[in-house]
């Protein structure tokens, strides 16, 4: 009786697209402008600070440049497991997902050693704008990537079931799940520098 | 892009590799400068100018965006406008 | 992205459980349901909260009737409301109104229902996130009800929340935040769902010069909703951070409390908060606005029996209009003291706006033109739309300019403009929409006679509530004063005060035939078939009420929405997916 609802796993004849890579592209449109207010909003507090602390002398690069390395890694493997889906290589897949995910683990463990020095230095959030604009961006990050992480645990192992009903849907899913984590990458790629260096 | 063929999908990956050695390098490239102290309007444009060259590598590459269909362009544009547009809140006060 | 549509068993629904097909159902129809119905009792309770103001403003001081006794000693002493009270009524009245009522019911009601069924799709395209989308709002909902019940009381710095003073407020403004970031989350899932079905899953023949309007209103709305509120997403969080973990986003060095300085570190800024609130809220406004436009343009070119007049330039309009939302925000901020080319580049941009607005609404007067208009209840709403929106509108432009907004700011002028839009305007528009549709969605029409009752007392109190607005708000008498008599310059017009509660009562008064049409009609309403108004657009071809999957076979779509009295055909109305001629 119920029609089904169409272009799932078959892109539209007229856009070329499935419904969730249109989808996916719109929520990032969203996160974009999310991410914006609060670049918009780091541009006006800091121009309107008196004097504003070379994040160098208050972070620690070195650990952080190791965290752009470790998620441009991720970026990698994420869009890897996709590629070897579409070459129809399931067993490859599972191992860059894996190693997706481990990366993405990997990246918060760093920050959490990030933060917990910080912490052991008193300092926080409420000591001055510096911090509070640094927990607060870095926070809402970590937040996107622990989103990412279990988006990608649940496609490594309940999500992955998938592949043998409709593989064609499974790796639309995968392109989708990849386009927010390379976003999430991309956000990085803007905050270390932001932060960190300047 | 789900439909290229496992040839096309090879070739991608080579330059996936070639895309993250860029990435990696220009990360270690913007790392150094910031050591040279340079005065803040230097600074800041050098570390824009190479954080944007990797946000559109990432964009490009690995979010397809080389080849991708006339819907997101259009979805995308409207999105970098109105990205502009707060950015000008800063300038208003 | 959950794209994943039918499960197996959801497409056999007779056999799925009750809490999975009316709870925790996928079916967009089922959800249109539940928002109508969640945000009808909210925009109730909403008003509620309103009479309640509206005691205090006619009669300060004085213990209020009946039930002034039932509240607490925090809120009201021996029946007279406290001040704190006072404020939390207003700040809650205008979030439940905006957010729970006005929005869901639009968009979420009205765009889950209508829209799928009239792009001749048998679902939206992510049935899960609708869903999901619709338990945020609600859990959204019961978080900002529950402020009432945290210590101080809900949240009462305003609607608009304006730091320093929400940032120093009770733990209320807290509560207030996390079921903003709840109903932002049910926006933009819904926004993103709305987009994509538009898209993909029109039927086969439905491009997009053949949607109805409605259609278009909702889905430039969507567009709204997905890139305006992140903004207020972001502001949300820096607020909470403010309030929470103790930063300063908001609260600028050396800020003096009740006499003492404020012990933060200081260097936010206050003004940032109104930009990135008004980047959401200006845009908002159209979200209120545009469906409202959608309903009318649907329910007068069915009643009039003619083809809307300039429906390609009311499309591009809307679209137009859409864009510049985005750009007029800082009209709200005047005052904050921005330079003079920003503030010439805000009105310029705010004049602008206002040409879409009236193309729109001059093609609506238009398509009343030489028509046959049926005057039956939904028809009677949707014409009354038209001057009420109008009277919003045209008091909005002196505030669009600066020189007359210094005047005007934050007095009761603005009160009466935007309620003109949204209260007489949009709820009207609204009700147009839920005695139109009714018929589809229950297979019973609603009672005509208690429907008139329902619109004239209605149509005559709410301007009894809202014109003297604009007399108090000239003569310079601020919003947001728990005490009118405690001011000179106010006291001339406090007599008016007494008029407009007195018709705010009676307006409450007026919905009362409503509820029982509402509730009554579902069972004892006229039977109806599938096209009780002889209408064209696809939501008719449906079985009534139009089952799972919507329609029996995929419908195709031969010609635009609004074939009404076409020349040379035996009917009046000729539908969009019927084949040949009729």
């Amino acid at each position: 009786m119920s029609a089904e609802i169409r272009y799932i796993s078959k892109p539209h004849p007229v856009s070329g697209l499935t419904n969730s890579k249109l989808g996916i592209w719109c929520f990032l449109a969203s996160e974009v402008m999310l991410f914006g207010g609060l670049f918009s909003a780091y541009i006006l507090l800091r121009t309107s600070a008196v004097e504003w602390p070379q994040g160098a002398s208050r972070l620690n690069v070195p650990l952080a440049t190791l965290n752009t390395l470790i998620l441009i890694i991720s970026s990698v493997t994420m869009v890897m497991s996709w590629a070897s889906l579409a070459m129809k290589e399931f067993g490859k897949y599972r191992k860059y997902m894996g190693a997706t995910v481990l990366l993405g683990f990997l990246f918060l463990v760093v920050k959490s050693f990030e933060y917990g020095h910080k912490f052991s230095h008193h300092h926080f959030p409420s000591t001055d704008m510096f911090y509070a604009l640094y927990f607060t961006l870095t926070g809402l990050h970590g937040l996107h990537v622990i989103g990412g992480i279990i988006v990608n645990l649940y496609f490594l192992f309940p999500g992955s079931a998938l592949w043998h009903k409709d593989p064609e849907q499974f790796t639309g899913r995968i392109e989708a799940a990849g386009l927010y984590w390379h976003f999430v990458d991309l956000v990085w790629i803007f905050l270390f520098p932001v932060l960190y260096l300047l | 892009m789900a439909h290229a063929s496992s040839e096309d999908i090879r070739k991608h990956v080579k330059v996936y590799f070639a895309v993250f050695a860029a990435l990696a390098f220009l990360t270690v490239l913007t790392v150094a400068v910031s050591y040279l102290h340079l005065p803040l309007p230097k600074a800041i444009l050098v570390a824009l100018v190479v954080a944007s060259i990797k946000g559109a590598l990432v964009a490009t590459f690995f979010m397809h965006l080389s080849s991708e269909k006339k819907i997101i362009y259009a979805i995308l544009l409207l999105t970098v406008f109105f990205f502009a547009v707060l950015l000008l809140i800063p300038v208003l006060s | 992205m959950s794209s994943h549509a039918h499960d197996h068993d959801s497409s056999h629904s007779h056999k799925l459980p009750f809490w999975r097909k009316y709870i925790f159902s996928l079916d967009h129809k089922v959800i249109g349901v539940q928002y109508t119905v969640t945000s009808l009792v909210f925009l109730l309770l909403g008003f509620s909260l309103m009479m309640m103001m509206r005691w205090q403003l006619a009669y300060p001081g004085k213990p209020m009737p009946l039930i002034g006794n039932l509240f607490g000693d925090a809120l009201m002493v021996g029946g007279i409301m406290l001040p704190e009270f006072y404020n939390q009524l207003g700040a809650m009245h205008g979030t439940i109104m905006i957010f729970l009522g006005v929005v869901p019911l639009a968009v979420g009601g009205f765009g889950n229902y209508v829209l799928p069924l009239q792009i001749g799709a048998p679902d939206m395209a992510f049935p899960k996130l609708n869903m999901m989308s619709y338990w945020s709002y609600f859990v959204g909902g019961v978080v900002m009800l529950s402020s009432f019940f945290v210590s101080g009381g809900s949240a009462q710095s305003g609607w608009t929340s304006y730091p320093p003073l929400s940032d120093i407020a009770t733990s209320g403004q807290t509560v207030w935040l996390f079921g903003m970031v709840f109903l932002i989350t049910s926006s933009l899932l819904g926004s993103v769902n709305f987009i994509v079905t538009t898209i993909q899953l029109r039927a086969d023949g439905l491009s997009f010069w053949r949607l109805p309007f409605f259609v278009w209103a909702q889905f430039v709305t969507s567009f709204l909703l997905l890139l305006a509120f992140p903004p207020l997403e972001a502001a949300a969080v820096l607020q909470l951070m403010d309030r929470v973990a103790g930063t300063s986003f908001f609260l600028p060095s050396g800020l003096v409390v009740g006499g003492k300085i404020l012990e933060a570190s200081g260097g936010g800024n206050p003004v940032l908060w109104q930009h990135l609130f008004w980047f959401l809220a200006h845009p908002e406004v159209y979200v209120l606005i545009l469906p409202a436009m959608g309903i009318v343009a649907e329910v007068l070119a069915c009643n009039t029996r003619k083809p809307l007049y300039g429906y390609k330039a009311m499309v591009y309009s809307s679209i137009f209009l859409g864009f510049m939302s985005f750009i007029v925000w800082a009209h709200h901020m005047y005052l904050v003291g921005m330079s003079t080319t920003m503030s010439g580049f805000f009105q310029i941009t705010t004049m602008i706006i206002s040409i879409p607005s009236v193309v729109i609404l001059t093609a609506l007067l238009l398509s009343l033109w030489g028509a046959s208009i049926r005057f039956n209840t939904p028809n009677l709403f949707a014409m009354a739309f038209l001057p009420m929106f109008g009277i919003g509108g045209l008091t909005g432009l002196p505030l669009g300019l600066a020189a007359s907004d210094i005047h005007l700011h934050d007095t009761y002028y603005v009160i009466g403009h935007f309620h003109y839009v949204v209260a007489p305007g949009t709820i009207f528009a609204l009700f147009a929409g839920i005695y139109h549709w009714f018929p589809k969605v229950t297979g019973r029409k609603m009672s005509e006679i208690l429907g008139k009752i329902h619109f004239f007392f209605s149509f005559i109190f709410i301007n009894g509530v809202f014109m003297p607005m604009f007399i108090q708000g000239l003569a310079g008498v601020s919003r947001r004063l728990y005490d009118p008599t405690q001011y000179a310059h106010a006291l001339p017009t406090q007599p008016l005060n007494i008029v407009m509660s007195v018709s705010a009562w009676l307006l409450g008064l007026a919905q009362i035939p409503f509820i029982f049409n509402f509730f009554g009609s579902l069972f004892f309403g006229k039977k109806t078939g599938d096209n009780p108004w002889k209408a064209t657009t696809l939501e008719w071809a449906t079985p009534t009420p139009p089952p799972h999957g919507n329609f029996a076979t995929p419908p195709v779509v031969y010609r635009g929405p609004y074939e009404y009295s076409v020349p040379g055909q035996k009917n009046d109305f000729w539908p969009q997916h019927m084949s040949g001629d009729n």
